[in-house]
């Protein structure tokens, strides 16, 4: 029905940012008097589009030609053409899920930002802003078009940690702002040496382009040093903590739930399909650097005292299996790194909603203040332990599906990358039963406990359909994996043809 | 016959005429007819002077060609120079007169000499010869001399001229001796002879003369190491002084510079290139690691408009085609976001005079959003990140660069842009996270409307950076 409509994607890119557009006119133009009226409605404004934005991008998978590996929906406009560049969108079963995975995420980010209660029309539109930028991440289908998104991003998110952010929000805006733009930069050189040797910017035409063996070695460690961060990989991951701790909850999901993501898909766009020979070459620091993320933040995240920063560094553990299952290269190993991507996404997102479900009755994310919740938020204490055990990797929930998906693919390269990462999973278990434990189960000891609530109505709304998602997923993985079959086979298979054949 | 050449020639100078004629005019105007409203109209009228001078550029000069013997050229690099200066230089005008009337400096010394500085710096981009040149940089730099020390009852305006004058002095003695050099080994003063030297290879006189020539520019462009004025100067001149030093003479000077290496010494490419290079990575590094620790805007914006400088050598240094149009859309888009820039801290106005420490921007992006988004937009787009304008400035310098293969240049480039960006973010973060009490009263008409066009113009062209592009490229420069 809209598989002919060409702008389809522009339209769905750009909706969020066009709510914000109309909440700045409104917000700019308006007397000091009215700013608190402002304030209610651009919720309401807020909400609305990125309801649309999710209608859309339904739509935009409903109408996905599974059966076909090439870009769907592609969107061209002439622009710099004079010189091999131009506005191109579009979307294959790689990136699609990811546009879901953003728009779904975002109404929730908006639901769940009720406690923000300063200069909240300025929040909805840094959140807006956000959400085009990211969307148009995973559309682009041109490098410089994927950089202008890729590197906005950094704008909106430096404001929401910033403004909205907890004690130390300026020390972690900086770090976020400053680690993420210096491993880009020297992508952006790499970028341009693509440009100049192929002659355009179309990802579509470098995707078929060989590059010299030498070349290639310097571009994937250009592009490593962006992708690695954002992903983000040991030992660069230090802005992570920090970042996730002092952003706002929602602030927290979207950087757990889709920013985390952008490392990933760029290694799956970029890396891995433009220069595969240097992607084979370093494979193996790929999974030594994977596997210390997977055990090493595994233990730090166990002795950690702030829960926010706990579930960071599960993300960054998590991620190290997603780094490993791309670079595995075979089928299950690249569809498991997606599959876990998009499962970590709504998992932690979900874990970060549950500390702000507790933070903002009690303002605190010590771990030793609470204790025994489960007396006083039955509720809570069920859907806490649902996303923990999703969060383990539980067989039912969709945590598991990706691990097991990536070990197997780790498996079919070298038996002790699965192994470490098996390691991993135990870890993981250790360390989120531990905090579990401590925080809902056991007597209700702080007093200060004694009249919190269990979660209402605007929370149940929030959680439901993340809850569904974790099980459906969690049962019927064919869901994602069909979608991303086609386009996954292809890749590897390219892959493959391009590498010189092993000399035996 | 001499009358058909002299009208033909003439016909290539319109806007430089009208600019002349216009500022003595106006002369006349304000002398005779005296009182505060002599000096607004003309203001506006040097506004309309200075925006019908850049128009005339692009319209009414029809042909292309050479004058005067060859020692004044127009083509297309001077037709997009001398509309951009002349738009450049009427908005900075017209930013200037809210300021001048609250400031009691509403004299008409002051828009004339902005017309007669435009004069010379429209006849700098357009100097073929070397006698040309030094006359066109005299005559906008002793209008700027004395815009710099135009409030002369203060003591830091007074120190700014002053300084600003002995070393400028000192730059153009440096300038005339590396020409003399340059006419003595080449035997000419005509860039075009200039050039056939130059091809029957390069002598060590022609060396010493073209690096002490480099040296005078980048006294005007200020380019590390003959940037020390710059920031002293910048805090010290009167504001809209200040942004408009930060505009246009920068701009005419390094489109002059760039003419002058590419055109004459094209072919000593490989002796030039060395010095350029360092001249490069010396300003972007001191500029970005400089501004770290200003407290007032005025110097911020002073070691970022060194850094900027040399982010413009990097495609100086390119020589190539690609480095000219890449050099002409990223000064177009800089100057956008600084006049927006300049606009905002003529904002920055308490009930007790002109506030400029950055700290007093604190907490701006609440009590007034409009200003608190504009700042952030150009700050952003200064810096070059994407998806500002900005960022397509740089990244067609780098591109330039990556394509003439100085691949230690370009790198350096987007490293020093990211320690660029720890200054930008810190006024970002003033404007945004800090809480502040300093209330600004609400900015004139036209302040307000330059700051939040260039604000909204910084996101809003990214659509159009192609239409800019295109007229960069169709800007034909005989290269090498």
């Amino acid at each position: 029905m809209f598989g002919e409509f060409e702008a389809f994607l522009s339209i769905l890119t750009f909706v969020p940012a066009i709510g914000a557009l109309v909440i700045a006119i409104f917000r700019f133009t308006a007397r000091p008097e009215d700013q608190a009226l402002i304030d209610r409605n651009s919720r309401l404004v807020a909400w609305v589009a990125t309801m649309v934005t999710l209608a859309l991008s339904i739509i935009l998978v409903m109408n996905f030609d599974r059966e076909s590996a090439g870009f769907q929906f592609v969107h061209e406009i002439e622009w710099l053409s004079e010189i091999g560049m131009g506005y191109r969108l579009g979307v294959d079963g790689i990136s699609i899920l990811f546009v879901l995975l953003t728009a779904g995420l975002m109404p929730i980010c908006i639901m769940a930002s009720g406690a923000i209660e300063k200069r909240v029309a300025d929040y909805m539109i840094a959140f807006l802003l956000l959400e085009t930028l990211v969307i148009g991440v995973f559309c682009a289908l041109d490098l410089v078009v994927f950089y202008i998104f890729f590197e906005g991003g950094l704008i909106p998110m430096f404001i929401i940690i910033g403004v909205w952010g907890g004690q130390n929000r300026v020390y972690a805006a900086f770090k976020f702002f400053l680690y993420t733009l210096l491993g880009s930069v020297l992508m952006l050189v790499a970028m341009i040496y693509m440009f100049l040797e192929a002659g355009t910017t179309d990802i579509t035409v470098l995707l078929d382009h060989e590059f010299a063996r030498n070349a290639q070695m310097w571009m994937w460690l250009a592009f490593f040093a962006s992708f690695a961060v954002k992903m983000p990989m040991w030992p660069v991951h230090t802005w992570l903590p920090d970042a996730h701790v002092q952003a706002p909850t929602a602030g927290s999901v979207i950087l757990a739930g889709v920013l985390l993501k952008l490392g990933g898909y760029g290694f799956l766009r970029f890396s891995l399909p433009m220069f595969p020979e240097a992607s084979d070459y370093f494979a193996p620091l790929v999974f030594v650097l994977s596997i210390i993320a997977i055990i090493y933040t595994s233990l730090v995240a166990f002795r950690q005292t702030d829960i926010k920063k706990l579930i960071a560094y599960s993300s960054v553990a998590h991620m190290g299996f997603v780094t490993m299952g791309l670079f595995a290269m075979n089928e299950t190993g690249v569809q498991g790194a997606i599959f876990q991507m998009i499962s970590h996404g709504v998992i932690s997102g979900a874990l970060f909603l549950c500390v702000g479900v507790i933070y903002d009755r009690m303002h605190t994310r010590e771990i030793a203040f609470y204790g025994g919740l489960v007396h006083k938020m039955p509720v809570y204490a069920a859907i806490f332990l649902l996303f923990t055990m999703a969060n383990v990797g539980l067989p039912g929930t969709s945590g598991f599906v990706g691990e097991i998906m990536t070990m197997v693919g780790a498996f079919q390269v070298d038996w002790w990358i699965a192994t470490g990462a098996a390691v991993g999973v135990i870890l993981s278990a250790m360390y989120m039963l531990t905090v579990y434990r401590n925080v809902v189960f056991g007597e209700l000891t702080n007093p200060k406990l004694e009249n919190i609530s269990d979660i209402n109505r605007m929370e149940w709304a929030i959680f439901i359909p993340l809850i569904f998602m974790t099980l459906w997923l969690g049962v019927s993985s064919t869901v994602v994996t069909d979608i991303t079959a086609a386009s996954v086979d292809n890749l590897i298979t390219n892959y493959n043809a391009a590498l010189p054949a092993p000399a035996q | 016959m001499t009358a058909d050449v002299l009208s033909q020639d003439l016909s290539l100078l319109i806007p430089e005429l009208l600019l002349a004629c216009g500022a003595m005019a106006l002369l006349m105007l304000g002398v005779f007819m005296k009182g505060e409203g002599a000096n607004r109209l003309v203001q506006w009228l040097t506004v309309g002077l200075l925006t019908a001078a850049g128009l005339a550029a692009l319209f009414l000069v029809t042909g292309e060609g050479t004058a005067f013997s060859g020692g004044f050229i127009f083509d297309s690099l001077a037709r997009f120079s001398k509309v951009a200066i002349g738009l450049v230089a009427a908005i900075a005008m017209l930013m200037a007169m809210p300021y001048l009337q609250a400031e009691k400096l509403g004299k008409i010394e002051y828009p004339i000499l902005v017309a007669l500085a435009a004069t010379g710096m429209m006849m700098m981009v357009s100097a073929n010869d070397l006698i040309s040149m030094y006359m066109a940089i005299e005559l906008q730099s002793l209008a700027l001399y004395v815009l710099a020390a135009f409030n002369r009852d203060s003591l830091r305006a007074s120190e700014a001229g002053l300084k600003y004058f002995v070393l400028g002095a000192l730059s153009s003695g440096l300038l005339l001796y590396g020409s003399s050099l340059v006419y003595g080994f080449a035997g000419a003063t005509g860039f075009d002879a200039i050039a056939i030297a130059v091809e029957s290879g390069p002598t060590v006189g022609l060396i010493f003369g073209l690096v002490f020539v480099i040296c005078g520019l980048a006294f005007k462009i200020s380019a590390v190491p003959f940037h020390m004025w710059t920031p002293d100067v910048y805090e010290g001149a009167p504001t809209p002084v200040t942004a408009f030093f930060a505009t246009a003479p920068k701009f005419a000077a390094i489109v002059l510079l760039a003419r002058i290496l590419i055109e004459p010494f094209g072919g000593m490419v490989e002796q030039w290139r060395d010095v350029i290079w360092i001249l490069a990575a010396l300003s972007m590094g001191v500029g970005a690691f400089g501004a770290l620790t200003q407290t007032n805007i005025k110097r911020l914006m002073a070691y970022s408009s060194i850094s900027n400088m040399g982010y413009a050598l990097v495609a100086i240094a390119a020589a190539s085609q690609t480095g000219v149009w890449a050099l002409l859309v990223y000064m177009v888009l800089y100057m956008i976001s600084v006049i927006g820039s300049f606009g905002a801290i003529l904002s920055m106005r308490t009930r007790e005079g002109m506030v400029e420490q950055i700290s007093d921007l604190a907490g701006v992006a609440q009590r007034n959003p409009g200003l608190g988004w504009s700042i952030t937009a150009l700050m952003f787009s200064i810096g070059g990140l994407p998806f500002m304008v900005g960022f397509f400035g740089k990244f067609f310098l780098v591109y330039a660069a990556v394509e003439s293969g100085l691949m230690i240049l370009a790198v350096l480039a987007v490293l020093f842009s990211v320690v660029g960006a720890a200054y930008y973010l810190r006024v970002v973060k003033t404007v945004w996270f800090d809480e502040g009490e300093v209330e600004f009263v609400p900015a004139a008409l036209s302040i307000y409307w330059v700051t939040r066009l260039a604000g909204l113009a910084t996101v809003a062209l990214l659509p159009v950076v192609g239409w800019v592009v295109y007229r960069a490229v169709s800007v034909g420069l005989t290269v090498l």
